[in-house]
């Protein structure tokens, strides 16, 4: 009953935490991936390695040590450039995660290149990380905040962009490659296409993409781009920025202190090159080396079957899914249009009494806004429940989300 | 707490069915909160008279738990002394729903009614009866629910 894209047997051993039962006996159905993905023995022994024979500050001292450590450290620079097509290492910063990749960049770029009365467009279905740091940057200089808006079927309405565009006014485009809450893919190349014959900086927030699709930045030709490790195999607490040399090399830095500097006199402090002018401070050293290994694990299946496994996947779940009665399913029915990402709404059962019975069968669904509020208000609901998918999951537990779905609904006697 | 425990028929019945539900004009308490971790809502009237409860009501939306929670805690302090509303506890509201065992997590559904209640007591005692020794007490109270 697997699908038949990739061994999935074989990966689900590189990961112990699916061994593990919950609620006593439960099989663990971990269906929780947009928020974050569970990690491989890879992703884990190569943290620990670090810590257990070579932990030490990296571009710092000359010992060997920190030797080590430096070069595994921008080792994954050269594999994150090497798995989103990247031509320049310097390009990509490491930060946190997604969201202080955004917030650099409304505080770097965006507060020397927004001024009163220009336009920053967002969308309907942004994560709060990619509306919060728009509003505050627009309040603070009298520009405006635009929303491309959202159809019934979950896609962005891109009639829309184009009026803004055509008004002359706007600064930069920011809108998520993959929806965390429908699933749904954005005509990327298009909005890009778009902005571009305007002259129009674009952000793209990679944090659903890059996980799931194939990413090729040369490709897509945007200016700013950002994701997370978490997301995909990897440790938290690190994410990637990448940006266009010219616009890196003409922003202020977000963080200053050690590592940034060239020189530092009383009064003066110069900037050091890129990527290292945007990690001030002991970056998270071991975690960016475990990312590495996150990379290779993707790599070795390949994003092409990582894709075809969800598709199968999640098309086997959307027609099961939709037999339950009473069942509302948000997002683009065109398989070819979504991730594997499945938000819903059972009856008047609300998503957290639902997470709670369904929990109780093992099965970890996320409840609630999904940090998207904007987008509640457009769907007119209070919060969904969703059900997100990975490489590890199968047909077997989509049986069981079902199943205890059913219950669910006995239980609240629909 | 098993699920079969926690959504009986009569919390099912609160929930489809609230009483109470609904505002009131000019209300001599109305105090509104919501949860940020799950975005449940809860706004709460209460009238007065001769220091009794003499009418009260809710609105708000959110799940079973919370909302069941919040109209049996309108009926539990109907035409009750002021006294004995503000002296109502965490485990007299679970009492009442008859949910002992709630984890961490549904534990904030079924309390965010007495921290709406205690936040609008807090509020009339110190700002109508200006008695600010009882309505700190109070407002420690209500922060310390979670
Ligand atoms: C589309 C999208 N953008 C941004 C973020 C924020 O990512 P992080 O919490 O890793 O910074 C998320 C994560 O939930 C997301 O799904």
């Amino acid at each position: 009953m697997q699908t038949s894209v990739i061994n999935i047997e074989s990966i689900r051993n590189d990961f112990p935490i699916l061994k593990r039962k919950v609620h006593k006996d439960k099989p663990l159905v971990y269906f929780d991936n947009a928020a974050t993905s569970q990690k491989p023995i890879q992703v884990i022994d190569s943290i620990s390695n670090y810590y257990l024979n070579y932990n030490s500050n990296i571009h710092r001292a000359v010992h060997e040590l920190a030797e080590e450590s430096t070069a595994a450290y921008e080792l994954t620079r050269d594999k994150v450039a090497k798995f989103i097509n990247v031509k320049n290492r310097v390009e990509l910063i490491f930060v946190r995660g997604t969201t202080e990749a955004i917030n650099l960049i409304a505080y770097s770029w965006g507060r020397q290149n927004v001024q009163k009365d220009d336009i920053v467009v967002t969308t309907e279905y942004e994560h709060h990380s990619n509306i919060v740091p728009w509003q505050i940057l627009t309040k603070e200089k009298g520009a405006k905040l635009e929303y491309i808006g959202v159809d019934d079927n979950g896609e962005l309405i891109l009639d829309q962009l184009d009026t803004y565009l055509d008004t002359g006014k706007v600064k930069l485009v920011t809108f998520s490659q993959m929806s965390n809450v429908l699933g749904t893919i954005s005509k990327t190349e298009e909005i890009i296409k778009k902005c571009r014959q305007k002259g129009v900086r674009v952000l793209v927030d990679g944090a659903q993409s890059v996980p799931h699709l194939k990413v090729d930045i040369q490709k897509l030709d945007c200016d700013f781009f950002a994701f997370s490790a978490h997301k995909m195999l990897g440790p938290t607490g690190v994410g990637v920025l990448w940006a266009r040399k010219e616009l890196l090399e003409n922003m202020v830095p977000f963080n200053t202190g050690g590592d940034m500097i060239r020189e530092v006199h009383k009064y003066e402090t110069t900037w050091n090159d890129l990527p290292y002018k945007f990690e001030a401070g002991t970056p998270n050293i071991a975690d960016v080396i475990g990312f590495s290994a996150a990379l290779d694990y993707l790599d070795k299946i390949g994003m092409d079957k990582v894709r075809e496994h969800e598709v199968e996947l999640t098309k086997y779940a959307l027609d099961k899914i939709s037999a339950v009665k009473g069942i509302v399913l948000y997002g683009p029915p065109d398989i070819t249009k979504r991730g594997g990402v499945i938000s819903f709404n059972l009856g008047d059962i609300h998503p957290h009494d639902l997470a709670t019975i369904i929990d109780e069968d093992g099965i970890a669904i996320r409840s609630g806004h999904h940090c998207a509020q904007v987008l509640m208000e457009r769907l007119d609901v209070s919060a969904t429940s969703r059900a997100s998918f990975y490489i590890y999951n199968t047909k077997e537990e989509v049986d069981v989300f079902i199943r205890s779905l059913n219950r669910a609904r006995e239980l609240f006697r629909l | 707490m098993s699920s079969a425990d926690i959504y009986r028929e009569i919390i099912l019945d609160y929930y489809r069915n609230p009483r109470n539900y609904g505002k009131i004009e000019n209300p001599d308490i109305s105090q509104k909160d919501s949860n940020p971790l799950c975005g449940d809502e809860l706004e709460m009237h209460i009238n007065l008279r001769e220091n009794k409860v003499a009418d009260v009501k809710f609105t708000g939306k959110g799940c079973a738990i919370s909302q069941a929670s919040a109209s049996m805690l309108t009926e539990l302090i109907m035409g009750k002394d002021f006294d004995f509303v503000k002296k109502l506890t965490k485990e007299d509201i679970l009492e009442n729903l008859g949910l002992h065992e709630l984890g961490p997590a549904r534990i904030k559904c079924a309390l965010l009614s007495l921290k709406v209640l205690k936040y609008g007591i807090y509020s009339y005692v110190s700002e109508k009866l200006n008695d600010t020794v009882s309505a700190d007490k109070i407002k420690e109270e209500a922060s310390g629910l979670f």
